[in-house]
C-alpha cells in the first residue's frame, strides 16, 4: 500500500477526559456539533440512529441507538405454537430469512428427541436454501458497499442477481422473500422439474458479473482510496467484542461455524473459507466477493451431490399438540453475517418458554460500531456499518 | 493503487449498449406455479372442520356460516373467511387441510377501494382465480401435520377367538393410545353427529394429557355408560371424522373405552372422581320401566338431581337388550356391571323379575311416582313369514342370543342358515360359530340377506371378523321357503335379489328367478329386525297417546308423549342403538326434571 491511504489522525485536536473517563465535550464551545444520522429509513442501515459528536467533519463520539424498529418478534413466536413460530421469525432478519428458519426447527427437533429422524433429502434442501439464502444476501451485500461510496451501478447489478436467486426461491419455496421453507421435522418441498438447469443457468450469469464486480470495486481508484485503512479492525478485538464471520476472516481469524461446528451436511461439502488480514472495509469487501465465487461453488457441489428423491419430513406429532419435553438448547450456523444463535427453552407446554435469538449484528454495530467511527468521518459512517453488514432488525428481535 | 485502477471502472461502460433487465410490465407475471398467492377453496369438499382455523398463527381465519351450505352430520356448514390484513401466506392452513380443499393460487394482484374486500370467503365469493390450477398445494408424499394411519388394534386371532367367547378385541396399550389420541385434530364435528353429542375432543385431549380422572368426567358429563359404549358403540362420529377425509379416521370408539378401562371397578373410587358422593335427595320419585340404555342413562341423569329411581326389569340382571342381545365376546358382563353397579351405587333401586303390566301396572307406577319413563326396547323377533318359517327349527335371532345368556338350553345343529344383514344377524351367526365349533369342532354356518354385499347394514368389519371365522356370508339372496323333509328343516331356498325397495321407496324387493340356490341347514334362524311389545300400555293408557308409523308411540322432541307424566325413549322411539338410547334418555331426564319443577 502506497503511503496515500494511511490513515492517521491528529489525536491533538480530540477533546480531553473527564476524571470519570467521559469526553469532556462542551458544545457551547462552538468546537463540537452534534449529528444524528438515522433513523431515516425502514431498511438496512437507516433504521437505527448513530449520535455522532464532530469536532469539524471528524467524529470524536459515536453512540449507537437502537429501539425504533422493535415489534418484539421473540415474544410473539413464546405465544405461538411450535409449528407457528417459523412464519414470525423470519422477519427477524430479512437479508436471511432462512436462517431463522433453520433455527426454530433445529431446536424444536433437538428439545423434542426428532433431530436424528430428519430425513437426509431434507437436510440437503436445507443446506441449499441457506446458500441460496447467503448467495443472494451477498449479491445486494458485497456491491451494496460500493454503493455507500456512490457506485450506484454495482448495487443495481447486484439487486438484478439476486432477483434471479428469487425467482429460483419463488420456484422452490412459493414466495421471494419470506420463504418460509424449512419447518421443524424438515422441509416443505422437492426441487421443482428443471429446477437445476435453471439454477446452473443463473449461476453462469452470476459467474459473469462477479468478474465484473470486481473491476468496479476491487480494481477502483475511488474505492480503494475510501476503503483501504478505514474502519479497521484489530485482530485482538475479535475475542474482546466476541466478532464473528467475515468480519473476523478479514482480521485474519478463521471462524466459520460451517467448518467449526458442522452442521446439516457441510462435512460432505469441499470448501475454505476465504481470509484476509488488514481487518479494514475493503479486506472485509475482498473476503465477501471471495465468500460470493465461494457460494456459488457451494450451490454447484450441494447440487450435485444431494440425491434425487426422498422424503421431506420427518414423522412428527401432531402439530396442533405438540408438546416439548422441558429442556433447553443452543443451535447455531454460519449465516452471511457471521455465527447466528438462538437460546430455546421449553416448559412442556406446547409453546416455548423463551426464544432468545443471538446474531451478530448485536455486538458488530452497537460495541463495535461505537469504538470503529472514533476518528472517521461523516461519509464514512454508512461505509463501516455496511462493511459491518449490520442488520438492525436481527439486534431488535 | 496504479493507474490500473483509474481505467478498469471504465469497463462497466461496456453494459451501457445492453438492454435493460428490468421488466417493464410486472403485473401479468405469472408466478411459479408453487408460488403462495391468494386463497381458493372447494367449499363443497370443504367440511368447516375449522382446522385451518386453528393452525392460523395470525388468526386471520374464521369460520362463517354460509348461504346455500347446510349443517349437516360430518359438514359444520361454515367455511373459512381469510382477513387478508392478517394474512402471511405462509399456508399452514394448506398444510393442514383435512380435506384437501383449501388451496392457494398463484395469483397475486389485487386492486380495490374497499379495505373490507380484502376479508373474504374464498370460494363462496367469487374470483378471478378461482379457476386457476398452478399455486401451493399440499406437499407430497409423506407430509403430514398429523397422523394418516390409525393404531391398530390387537385382537386375539381368528382361529382363537371362535373357540370361545372371551372378547378378542385387547384394548389399547397407553402408548397406543396416546399415539392414536395425538392424531385428533379437535374439529368437533365428531360432537355434532354424536347422538348424545359427546365431548370427544375434550376426552381425547385428557388422554394425551394423561388425566383418566378428567377423561371419565368428560365422558359421563353426556354418556354414563362408557365402557358399553367404548366397546360396541356404532360410533356414527368415526363415520363424520374430518382425520378420515384423507386418512383413516380416529378410534374414537376405543379410546371412549381406553379411558373407562384405566379407571378401577370400584363404586367408591366412581364416585369420588365424579363428585356423586353427597347427592342431595329432592323427594321426587321417578319409576323406569326397564334397563336398558336409554333407561339407564335417565336414571343416572335423574339421580344426578336427587330424584329417586325405581327401575323395573324383566330378567333377572339388568342392561336390556346390551346384556341379552350383544354377545359376550364384544361386550364382556363385567363391563356392563361396572357401569350399572356404579348407577346403582348413587341409590337406584332395580326390581328384578317384574313384568310392567302383568306383575305390576303402568297406571299403579303413575300413581306411586311423579313420572315414569318407560325404554322398554325391541325385544320381539320378526318372521319372514315365508312357507315353513312356523316350523319349530326355525328361531329368532332375539331369543337364541338370550338364551345364550340366560344360560338356558340352545338347540346347535351342524348345518345353520341365518336370515339377515344387520348386526343382531353378525351377532347370532358369529356366537352359533362358536357353540358350533364348542359342540362339533367346525363351523358350518351360511347367513344370507336381501341387501347386497356393499348395502349390508352390518359394520363392515362385523361382516369381515364372521369370515375370518369361518362363516359363510353370501349377501343379495331373498328367502322363499323353509325346505323341509320329512318334518325336518333341510334347507333355506333362497332368489337372488336384484331390488329392495320400489320407485316410491317402500319396501317391495324383486327377485331374479332364474337365479334360484338352496343353502343346506338343519336349523334356520331369522334375523331381519325386531319388534316392540307394548303390551304394559293398558287401552285406557292408549286412548291417551298418539301412535305414529309400524305403532310408534309419538313423542315430543323431549320424549314426552301426550300423557305428560309418561316419558318414553330408547329404541323403541329412535335408533335403534345404543348411543341414541342414551342420548333419549338425558334429554327424557332433563325434560323430566323440567316437567316436575316448573309444571310444564
Amino acid at each position: 500500500m502506497s503511503k496515500i491511504f494511511d490513515f492517521k489522525p491528529d489525536r491533538s485536536k480530540y477533546p480531553a477526559k473527564k476524571a470519570d473517563g467521559t469526553l469532556d465535550v462542551d458544545l457551547r464551545s462552538q468546537k463540537y456539533v452534534k449529528l444524528w444520522l438515522g433513523p431515516n429509513h425502514p431498511g438496512v442501515t437507516g433504521n437505527m440512529a448513530v449520535e455522532l459528536t464532530l469536532a469539524g467533519d471528524e467524529i470524536v463520539e459515536a453512540k449507537t441507538h437502537v429501539g425504533y424498529l422493535h415489534r418484539g418478534f421473540e415474544k410473539l413466536i413464546e405465544r405461538r405454537l411450535y409449528v407457528q413460530g417459523f412464519p414470525t421469525s423470519i422477519r427477524m432478519c430479512v437479508a436471511e430469512p432462512d436462517t431463522n428458519e433453520y433455527l426454530i426447527a433445529r431446536s424444536t427437533e433437538v428439545l423434542s428427541g426428532y433431530d436424528k429422524d430428519i430425513p437426509e433429502m431434507a437436510q440437503w434442501l436445507r443446506m441449499l436454501s441457506l446458500e441460496m439464502a447467503r448467495l443472494q444476501g451477498l449479491l445486494r451485500g458485497v456491491p451494496g458497499q460500493a454503493g455507500t461510496f456512490s457506485l450506484g451501478i454495482g448495487v443495481q447489478w447486484g439487486v438484478y442477481l439476486r432477483d434471479l436467486i428469487l425467482d429460483r426461491f419463488e420456484e422452490l419455496t412459493g414466495a421471494r422473500v419470506y420463504h418460509m421453507y424449512i419447518i421443524p421435522g424438515g422441509v416443505r418441498g422437492l426441487l421443482p422439474d428443471g429446477f437445476k438447469k435453471r439454477m446452473e443457468e443463473n449461476l453462469k450469469e452470476i459467474d459473469n458479473f462477479i468478474i465484473r464486480i470486481r473491476q468496479l470495486m476491487f480494481d477502483n481508484a475511488i474505492f480503494k482510496k475510501r476503503s483501504v485503512g478505514i474502519g479497521v479492525i484489530p485482530k485482538e478485538w475479535v475475542d474482546l467484542y466476541g466478532i464473528v464471520g467475515t468480519n473476523a476472516r478479514a482480521c485474519g481469524v478463521k471462524r466459520d461455524v460451517r467448518k467449526d461446528n458442522p452442521y446439516l451436511m457441510y462435512e460432505q461439502l469441499d470448501f475454505d473459507p476465504p481470509t484476509a488480514t488488514e481487518g479494514d472495509i475493503y479486506a472485509r469487501s475482498w473476503v465477501r466477493w471471495q465468500e460470493l465465487i465461494q457460494t456459488v461453488d457451494l450451490i454447484r457441489q450441494i447440487m450435485a451431490k444431494m440425491p434425487e428423491k426422498g422424503d421431506i419430513r420427518a414423522k412428527m406429532p401432531n402439530v396442533l399438540h405438540w408438546r416439548i419435553p422441558k429442556g433447553e438448547t443452543y443451535n447455531k450456523l454460519e449465516s452471511g453475517r457471521g455465527e447466528y444463535g438462538m437460546y430455546y427453552v421449553t416448559d412442556g407446554s406446547d409453546k416455548p418458554r423463551r426464544v432468545n435469538l443471538r446474531g451478530p449484528s448485536y455486538t458488530h454495530a452497537i460495541a463495535l460500531l461505537e469504538k470503529m467511527l472514533i476518528g472517521t468521518n461523516i461519509a464514512d459512517v454508512h461505509a463501516t456499518m455496511v462493511s459491518l453488514q449490520t442488520c438492525p432488525p436481527e439486534i431488535e428481535r | 493503487m496504479n493507474i490500473k485502477d483509474v481505467f478498469t471502472p471504465f469497463t462497466t461502460w461496456s453494459k451501457v449498449v445492453k438492454d435493460p433487465v428490468t421488466i417493464k410490465n410486472p403485473i401479468g407475471r405469472e408466478a411459479a406455479p408453487r408460488y403462495r398467492g391468494f386463497h381458493k377453496n372447494d367449499i363443497d369438499v370443504c367440511i368447516g372442520c375449522g382446522t385451518c382455523e386453528a393452525i392460523c398463527e395470525n388468526q386471520a381465519i374464521d369460520l362463517v356460516p354460509v348461504e346455500g351450505i347446510e349443517t349437516k352430520s360430518g359438514d359444520s356448514g361454515l367455511r373459512p373467511r381469510i382477513d387478508y390484513g392478517r394474512c402471511c401466506w405462509c399456508a399452514l392452513c394448506v398444510d393442514i387441510c383435512t380435506t384437501n380443499s383449501l388451496n392457494l393460487t398463484n395469483e397475486y394482484t389485487w386492486v380495490d377501494t374497499d379495505p373490507d374486500a380484502f376479508i373474504f370467503t374464498p370460494g363462496v365469493d367469487k374470483k378471478s382465480w378461482d379457476t386457476k390450477e398452478e399455486g401451493w398445494k399440499k406437499p407430497v408424499p409423506n407430509y403430514h401435520f398429523y397422523g394418516q394411519t390409525r393404531v391398530p388394534m390387537e385382537e386375539l386371532h381368528a382361529e382363537e377367538r371362535v373357540e370361545s367367547f372371551v372378547e378378542f378385541v385387547k384394548g389399547y396399550s397407553k402408548k397406543q393410545a396416546e399415539e392414536e389420541a395425538d392424531r385428533c385434530v379437535a374439529c368437533g364435528i365428531c360432537t355434532a353427529t354424536c347422538p348424545a353429542h359427546m365431548g370427544i375432543p375434550d376426552y381425547i385431549a385428557a388422554i394425551r394429557n394423561e388425566d383418566m380422572e378428567e377423561g371419565m368426567r368428560i365422558l359421563y358429563d353426556t354418556n354414563p355408560l362408557p365402557e358399553i359404549c367404548g366397546r360396541i358403540c356404532t360410533h356414527k362420529c368415526e363415520d363424520v371424522c374430518s382425520v378420515g377425509v384423507n386418512g383413516d379416521p380416529l378410534s374414537i370408539r376405543w379410546l371412549k373405552r381406553y379411558i373407562a378401562d384405566q379407571i378401577p371397578a370400584d363404586v367408591d373410587k366412581y364416585n369420588e372422581i365424579l363428585y356423586t358422593k353427597d347427592i342431595k335427595n329432592n323427594n321426587k320419585k321417578v319409576a323406569i320401566i326397564g334397563t336398558g340404555p336409554s333407561s339407564l342413562s335417565s336414571a343416572y341423569y335423574l339421580s344426578l338431581l336427587g330424584y329417586k329411581i325405581t327401575m323395573y326389569e324383566k330378567l333377572p340382571q339388568a342392561g336390556g337388550m346390551m346384556r341379552y342381545g350383544i354377545p359376550e365376546y364384544r361386550l364382556p358382563y363385567d363391563a356392563i356391571d361396572k357401569d350399572i353397579d356404579y348407577i346403582v351405587s348413587l341409590g337406584v333401586d332395580i326390581k328384578y323379575n317384574v313384568t310392567v303390566g302383568k306383575d305390576i301396572t303402568l297406571e299403579q307406577l303413575h300413581e306411586e311416582n311423579d313420572a315414569v319413563f318407560a325404554g322398554t326396547g325391541l325385544h320381539l323377533g320378526r318372521s319372514t313369514r315365508i312357507p315353513g318359517s312356523d316350523h319349530e327349527n326355525v328361531y329368532q335371532s332375539v331369543d337364541l342370543l338370550r338364551d345364550i345368556v340366560t344360560g338356558a338350553e340352545v338347540p346347535v345343529e351342524r348345518k345353520v342358515v341365518v336370515i339377515g344383514g344387520g348386526n343382531v344377524a353378525m351377532d347370532i351367526t358369529r356366537s352359533m360359530a362358536r357353540l358350533q365349533k364348542a359342540k362339533y369342532g367346525e363351523v358350518n354356518i351360511i347367513t344370507t340377506s336381501l341387501e347386497s354385499e356393499d348395502i349390508m347394514p352390518a359394520d363392515r368389519e362385523e361382516v369381515v371378523e364372521a369370515r375370518e371365522e369361518g362363516c359363510t356370508i353370501i349377501p343379495g339372496y331373498g328367502p322363499q321357503e323353509v325346505m323341509i323333509e320329512n318334518g325336518k328343516v333341510v334347507g333355506l331356498r333362497v332368489w337372488k335379489c336384484l331390488s329392495i325397495f320400489d320407485e316410491n321407496h317402500n319396501f317391495n324387493p324383486k327377485f331374479d328367478e332364474s337365479d334360484e340356490r338352496v343353502f343346506e341347514g338343519d336349523m334356520v334362524i331369522e334375523s331381519i329386525g325386531q319388534g316392540m311389545d307394548l303390551s304394559y300400555l293398558s287401552e285406557d293408557t292408549k286412548k291417551g297417546l298418539e301412535f305414529g308409523p309400524r305403532g310408534r308411540v309419538q313423542t315430543n322432541d323431549n320424549f314426552q308423549t301426550s300423557l305428560p307424566w309418561l316419558f318414553m325413549g330408547g329404541d323403541i322411539i329412535q335408533g335403534p342403538d345404543v348411543i341414541h338410547g342414551i342420548a333419549n334418555g338425558h334429554r327424557a331426564a332433563m325434560a323430566i326434571d323440567d316437567f316436575l319443577n316448573q309444571g310444564r
